[in-house]
């Protein structure tokens, strides 16, 4: 899977060697007797990582999951994935709850705690679902073998006639039945297995694969869940950090007399941080504006330079890695009749989660605790034990549900930040970052330029690809459709602002550039675009969902208006199969999305109800790129760092027909669906502008003023 | 200062700096965390609580300006166990992903449908919404929900007729 390489390297994930110490969890204690059922580490773990050198060879010492069953029947199970608003918290009960033949209700899943939960590297890549829910089915799986182990000893019969089901171990011979709670009921088991049971298939799934509420909905219609940013402890204060000038600032002076003389007041300098506590937030506000600090700041690259630096500043791809190549592109394009050379870009823009970075830190006897929202627990833990100089173990990490993240989240500096100041403080302190500095001070998707030179015959067969993609990214860079002569590179460059990554990675970049080059490609060679698409397309479950897509949208069909458009796109990510259909009204200058129609195939489908909402939710997100999202800078400054002056899609544009097509395809493994259905967006309504108005837009966002003057 | 706020029903003595937010009233001091910081200018909609019935930002609404009104806030919004149609039929439309602007959505919503008395339409509720944000994109469930919601509302109300 060398999309997981590039993306594992992409994150910089230092490889953990978690050996696992069970002792120190006490989880008896901590719910009761019952049992503990382990499943040792294999290769499902060096699957997730990637990365060489990241091999657990001691099995059994190093375990990869776990769940209790307690003398109450009650299921706990232990993840380090973290709900971010994609329902991985009711999908992945649901895969429990499924193995295990237990009630849905009867499960609690305990998520994101670096304390109790198996280390996890992060909740990234839409790898919650085929990697931790294989997992999960996998550790209940075996839970259900061992209780009818229990039961079979228990009434001396073989287990291969004993049934699993709604928590009770049953023989359909002699009508005896036994509860879960009742086989475990007075023990302190552990077992720990490390075989591979055999799983439930999709087909005759029964929880798994239905559209089960989200668990824990009432908590977040009656305000009652606590995010990070709600969090509250006793005595705790209120943090807040004074923000250089501009990027890469250092501190020259720094006159903290006046912040001080406010009531209850602790002002931290340590190096080029400066922060505050006070006992409430708006006095740590006036503390803050008090402070007279002095930055210097470098000269910075701004944006109207940007994308002349990123192609002037490019490294060479790295062999292999950032590079697909087949046959002879120069050779296949000297020969052909028609070529086409286009260059695409896209902007930096804002992950914008409505819950801003936020964390609660805690010190109590050398100890360390720290409530965030982080896509990535362990590492905002490793990143605080190595900010002050701590063992890991001293250090813990809980992730409330968060108020979203779509891959901003991965990093700790709120986190840091927290703890530095309430060290300082000595007293728990709650710091919550503001829109603008979350519009700053975070990371931003990358932006990119992507150059494109192909060519095929008249008929419609491409002879040649050539893609280079300058910063972006490498994710879904590599083309679904069949070219013999392809060259595809991905060049590193000097980024001026801070990135990293965003739901579906530079696959939004990549699918744009790609599926507006095959739009083009078709316009020029008279060919529909879908039909171009499907004669150079093998794989059967892309040609599967641009067809289910295409005839519900009713392709082909004529458009309502002169001034409607229709635009498809599509491609693989993540496994995942994403076909788009959009419709745009363009009227005096103004794009409006009236309809779209996506047909997505992940596998088989665990919630379709979830996904659905995934699905949906990504589009309108999608739209937000595509159409008007853009962070503007210039010299080391943030020029928009405001939700008035950086538009987000909002209720009016929300196309008013959205429909999803869910392909469930239940003969094949569960894939994840958080970043894929968001990147077809762009492209199909791109296609559709130039479809509506013959206007061809080559960069993200594609109408952030409305449509260009046409000169 | 010190200021008198009334709060889903109960009374809080309060002392504070009369510029205060009422978000961080509501938020710090009454540890009423359902209601959410989203962006501290009034452009998100993540904060909104009920003044005698009317929807504003709490984040840009002085703590004083809320003194001697009625401030209703998500906690305050269901009848003991028996949540408010708004809040029931989000539930029930699973009308979120994240959660985060569900408190301040839901309570925009309770202010419109408290006050329309026809049949709302499409356009007349995304005018009134237009100011929440949800970033994970839940719009459509949302404004089926309100839809959902009005329809109970008004069944309620003729039930009582």
């Amino acid at each position: 899977m060398r999309s997981v390489d590039r993306e594992a390297l992409q994150h910089e994930v230092t490889p953990l060697q978690h050996g696992f110490d069970l002792a120190r969890r006490d989880f008896f204690k901590l719910l009761g007797g019952g049992m503990l059922v382990c499943v040792a580490a294999g290769h499902a773990v060096s699957q997730e990582s990637g990365r060489g050198g990241f091999q657990r060879h001691d099995m059994p010492n190093t375990l990869d999951s776990w769940l209790h069953i307690g003398e109450n029947g009650k299921v706990t199970v232990f993840t380090g994935k973290v709900e971010v608003g994609q329902n991985a918290r009711t999908s992945l009960a649901q895969q429990v709850a499924e193995e295990l033949r237990v009630p849905l209700d009867s499960i609690s899943m305990i998520m994101g705690d670096t304390d109790l939960t198996p280390f996890d590297m992060g909740t990234f890549g839409s790898r919650t679902t085929p990697q931790m829910g294989s997992q999960l089915r996998k550790v209940a799986a075996s839970a259900r073998a061992v209780l009818i182990q229990m039961a079979a000893e228990q009434w001396q019969v073989p287990e291969a006639g004993l049934v699993a089901e709604e928590g009770e171990v049953r023989d359909p011979k002699s009508q005896k039945t036994v509860s879960y709670a009742d086989l475990t009921h007075g023990q302190k088991l552990m077992k720990v297995i490390a075989a591979e049971p055999p799983l439930t298939n999709p087909k005759d799934w029964k929880i798994a694969g239905s559209g089960i509420p989200k668990r824990d909905g009432r908590e977040f219609v009656t305000g009652a869940h606590k995010y990070a940013s709600d969090q509250i402890r006793p005595g705790m204060l209120y943090g807040k950090v004074v923000r250089p000038s501009a990027f890469h600032a250092k501190l020259s002076s720094c006159d903290t007399s006046a912040a001080e003389k406010l009531p209850g007041v602790t002002v931290i300098r340590d190096g080029d941080f400066v922060g505050v506590t006070a006992p409430d937030l708006i006095t740590a506000e006036r503390a803050a504006e008090a402070l007279q600090a002095k930055w210097d700041a470098p000269q910075q690259v701004s944006e109207k330079d940007l994308f002349e630096h990123l192609k002037s500043t490019e490294e060479k791809p790295t062999e292999g890695r950032d590079q697909i190549v087949k046959g002879s592109v120069e050779q296949a394009r000297s020969g052909s009749s028609k070529t086409l050379q286009q260059t695409y870009t896209v902007a930096y823009i804002a992950h914008t989660p409505l819950e801003p970075r936020a964390a609660v830190a805690e010190w109590n006897n050398g100890k360390l605790t720290v409530w965030t929202g982080t896509q990535r627990p362990f590492a905002v833990r490793d990143e605080l034990a190595s900010a002050f100089h701590m063992q890991e173990e001293n250090v813990r990490v809980l992730m409330p549900d968060t108020g979203s993240a779509y891959g901003g989240k991965h990093s700790g500096e709120a986190a840091i930040e927290c703890a530095r100041l309430a060290k300082a403080a000595g007293k728990p302190v709650r710091l919550v970052w503001t829109r603008e500095e979350e519009f700053t001070w975070a990371y931003f998707r990358p932006a990119g330029v992507i150059e494109i030179k192909s060519a095929a015959n008249p008929d419609g067969t491409l002879l040649s690809w050539e893609f280079d993609n300058y910063n972006s990214g490498p994710a879904g860079m590599g083309t679904p459709y069949e070219v013999s002569n392809q060259r595809i590179e991905f060049h590193p460059a000097d980024s001026p602002l801070r990135q990293g990554s965003y739901r579906g990675l530079a696959a939004t970049a990549n699918f744009f550039a790609r599926e507006s080059h095959m739009d083009e490609l078709a316009h020029e060679l008279k060919i529909d675009p879908l039909e171009f698409r499907l004669k150079n397309l093998k794989d059967e479950r892309l040609r599967g969902v641009f067809q289910a897509a295409a005839e519900r949208f009713g392709w082909g069909k004529d458009k309502p208006a002169k001034d409607h458009g229709f635009g498809i796109a599509g491609g693989i990510e993540k496994n995942g199969h994403v076909a788009t259909c959009a419709e745009v009204a363009v009227e005096k200058g103004q794009v409006k999305v009236v309809r779209v129609v996506e047909a997505f195939d992940c596998g088989a489908v665990v919630n379709p109800q979830g996904l659905r909402n995934q699905i949906s939710g990504a589009i309108v997100q999608g739209l937000g790129g595509a159409l008007f999202e853009a962070i503007h800078f210039e010299n080391g400054r943030v020029l928009n760092p405001h939700l008035a002056g950086y538009r987000v899609p909002r209720f009016t544009d929300l196309p008013p027909q959205v429909d999803v097509v869910l392909v469930n395809r239940k003969d094949q493994p569960s894939m994840g669906a958080g970043e894929t259905p968001l990147v077809g967006i762009a492209p199909a309504v791109a296609n559709a502008i130039f479809n509506a108005t013959g206007v061809r837009l080559r960069s993200l966002p594609l109408v952030p003023k409305g449509m260009p003057a046409v000169s | 200062m010190a200021l008198t706020l009334v709060v889903n029903g109960s009374q809080h003595q309060v002392d504070v700096p009369p510029d205060e937010p009422l978000l961080y009233v509501l938020r710090n001091r009454l540890e009423l965390t359902g209601t959410k910081y989203g962006c501290g200018e009034g452009q998100c909609g993540a904060c909104t609580v009920l003044l005698d019935g009317n929807p504003v930002r709490s984040c840009i609404t002085p703590a004083s300006a809320a003194t001697g009104k009625k401030i209703t806030t998500i906690e305050g919004l269901a009848n003991g166990e028996h949540l408010d149609p708004v809040q029931q039929a989000f539930l029930e439309a699973e009308a979120f992903q994240c959660g985060y602007c569900t408190p301040g959505m839901i309570l925009s919503a309770v202010a419109l449908l408290r006050k329309s008395k026809t049949k709302l339409t499409d356009k007349e509720i995304i005018a009134h919404m237009n100011g929440n944000i949800c970033r994970c994109g839940t719009y459509g469930r949302i404004l089926e929900a309100i839809h959902a919601a009005a329809n109970m509302s008004r069944s309620t109300v003729d039930a009582k007729r």
